[in-house]
């Protein structure tokens, strides 16, 4: 019944909300060249489709996304767990890393430029930049904060070396904050998608910028739209593996 | 004694922290006959578990011989059971008995089968497929006894195991230990700080003591087993390793 009663109120909101922004231009509140009323959004949708501009703009952004958010999360996680397992290794890059880690992801983008011109390899480079900080920082302080009595278990029954400690207890027992980690990082890349694309990389972000520049407001706000429903889609199927992962949690 | 399966002599250990010496043991030494049942009893703070952790290799001593007469190559010649089970959260019953097993160069079926023999063993046959969080603290215990009887150890060792459970379910623990041990006839070193519980299941009760800790008094029990509780003959002999005890803490 509550949770009845709540549906009922998201949607009224919601629904609220649709009025309120279709009444805006309709009125004359709100130049509609400025602000498209929504419910000129599905024709401008069914257009993008039709001119197969969608389609490709959304796989070349999901393929820089993949791949940005595979290498920034691979290279977090291994140097976040040598850096989790070494004091050695934390205090050597203890300076380098007080030294990058305020650099926002945006401001590689000369660089991104420079090295591998407006290429794919760009988007994927900024984006990984930013998954890389999140998710190395998150790696490093749950390996650091496993339980110590789990560690004298595995030594306990003979396993000492470095590879079987990890593999047997700190790599299962960080999972956790781990996947935390991964979880703000897969918001975080979506931003970075469309920073790297606006700088002419093809996908959803250079769509956008090129619809902007046309006044097809309707368009920009597809793309708007299409990117939450994408976002929406990998968080919620990332729950879901999240719940899976941990399904030995209480 | 006959054939000494540990033998430790005078065996020390101290460390430094922000300069000042703390000394946990000091000359300690102790025998343990192979098929022996020794329950180790003190005040807490007089590194009771420190012997264990020096024998299983979580600590270093500072000085002494620990001689053992452990069969040679095995892996594994001693288990630990930890005062809080300490069983790893991710990993099902089951898995988590058959953990030590991992390297020993037996086959995923094979380490199954074994972890599934030494469930039974403590009771819990029909629990393997259960998460650790599922389970009581007294289950968790005999999940953690399994786990270390799974590796074949020939000396297991017990860190005050059944001092976080209620009386009901330590009870039952104890019968069920005696049990297993005439089952399996391993050696055991059992810490404990509970008098009666000491002499409920120990073939001879060591008495540590002092600070540094060292051994202050042994004491036989030689009431026949299976010992029912409240016996009177058990009832005796914990008065008289009370006795002991309190002798010991006004000589110091």
């Amino acid at each position: 019944m509550q949770a009845l009663r709540s549906t009922g109120l998201a949607a009224a909101g919601l629904i609220a909300f649709l009025v309120f922004w279709e009444a805006m231009p309709r009125l004359g509140l709100i130049n509609p060249a400025f602000l498209p009323p929504p419910s000129t959004i599905p024709a401008a949708f069914l257009r993008e489709i039709r001119l197969g501009v969608w389609t490709a703009a959304v796989a070349s952004s999901l393929s820089h996304y993949v791949v940005g958010l595979g290498v920034g999360a691979g290279a977090g996680i291994a140097l976040g767990i040598a850096g989790g397992m070494s004091r050695g290794f934390e205090a050597v890059t203890a300076w380098i890393v007080r030294l990058l880690r305020p650099i926002p992801g945006l401001a590689w983008v000369p660089f991104a430029i420079i090295w591998f011109g407006v290429q794919p390899e760009a988007a994927v480079f900024i984006i990984a930049i930013g998954v890389f900080w999140i998710v190395f920082f998150a790696t490093q302080g749950a390996v650091r904060g496993v339980d110590r009595d789990l560690i004298e278990v595995a030594q306990a029954f003979g396993f000492r070396s470095g590879p079987a400690r990890l593999t047997k207890i700190l790599l299962p027992a960080a999972t956790p904050g781990i996947l935390v980690g991964l979880r703000t990082a897969l918001g975080q890349a979506w931003m970075a998608v469309v920073a790297a694309e606006i700088f002419g990389v093809p996908g959803v972000g250079a769509r956008m910028m090129q619809a902007s520049s046309l006044l097809s407001t309707d368009v920009v706000v597809v793309y708007m739209l299409t990117m939450a429903a994408l976002y929406g889609l990998f968080d919620s199927a990332f729950v879901a593996l999240q719940g899976w992962l941990l399904r030995w949690r209480a | 004694m006959d054939e000494a399966i540990i033998d430790i002599r005078s065996l020390s250990l101290a460390y430094e922290r922000e300069g000042r010496r703390n000394e946990i043991l000091a000359d300690l030494d102790l025998r343990i006959a192979r098929g022996e049942f020794v329950v180790i009893v003190g005040e807490s703070g007089v590194g009771k578990s420190t012997v264990l952790r020096v024998l299983i290799g979580l600590a270093r001593p500072s000085a002494g011989t620990v001689r053992l007469a452990t069969r040679a190559g095995c892996r594994t010649p001693m288990a630990l059971v930890f005062q809080d089970a300490r069983l790893l959260p991710w990993r099902r019953v089951i898995a988590n008995v058959a953990f030590g097993l991992e390297g020993s160069g037996l086959s995923r079926a094979q380490r199954r089968a074994k972890a599934a023999e030494m469930l039974a063993l403590v009771g819990l046959a029909d629990y393997g497929h259960r998460w650790p969080h599922q389970l009581s603290g007294g289950q968790r215990q005999r999940v953690a006894i399994a786990r270390a009887l799974a590796v074949d150890p020939d000396v297991l060792l017990m860190d005050e195991p059944f001092s976080a459970l209620d009386s009901f379910t330590r009870e039952g623990l104890q019968d069920e230990l005696q049990r297993i041990q005439a089952a399996t006839g391993k050696t055991i070193l059992f810490v404990t700080h509970d008098i009666d519980e000491a002499v409920t299941l120990a073939d001879r009760v060591v008495v540590l003591a002092g600070s540094p800790g060292r051994v202050a008094a042994e004491m036989a029990v030689t009431v026949p087993r299976p010992r029912r509780r409240r016996d009177a003959a058990l009832a005796e002999s914990a008065r008289q390793l009370r006795a002991e005890l309190s002798r010991r803490s006004a000589e110091l």
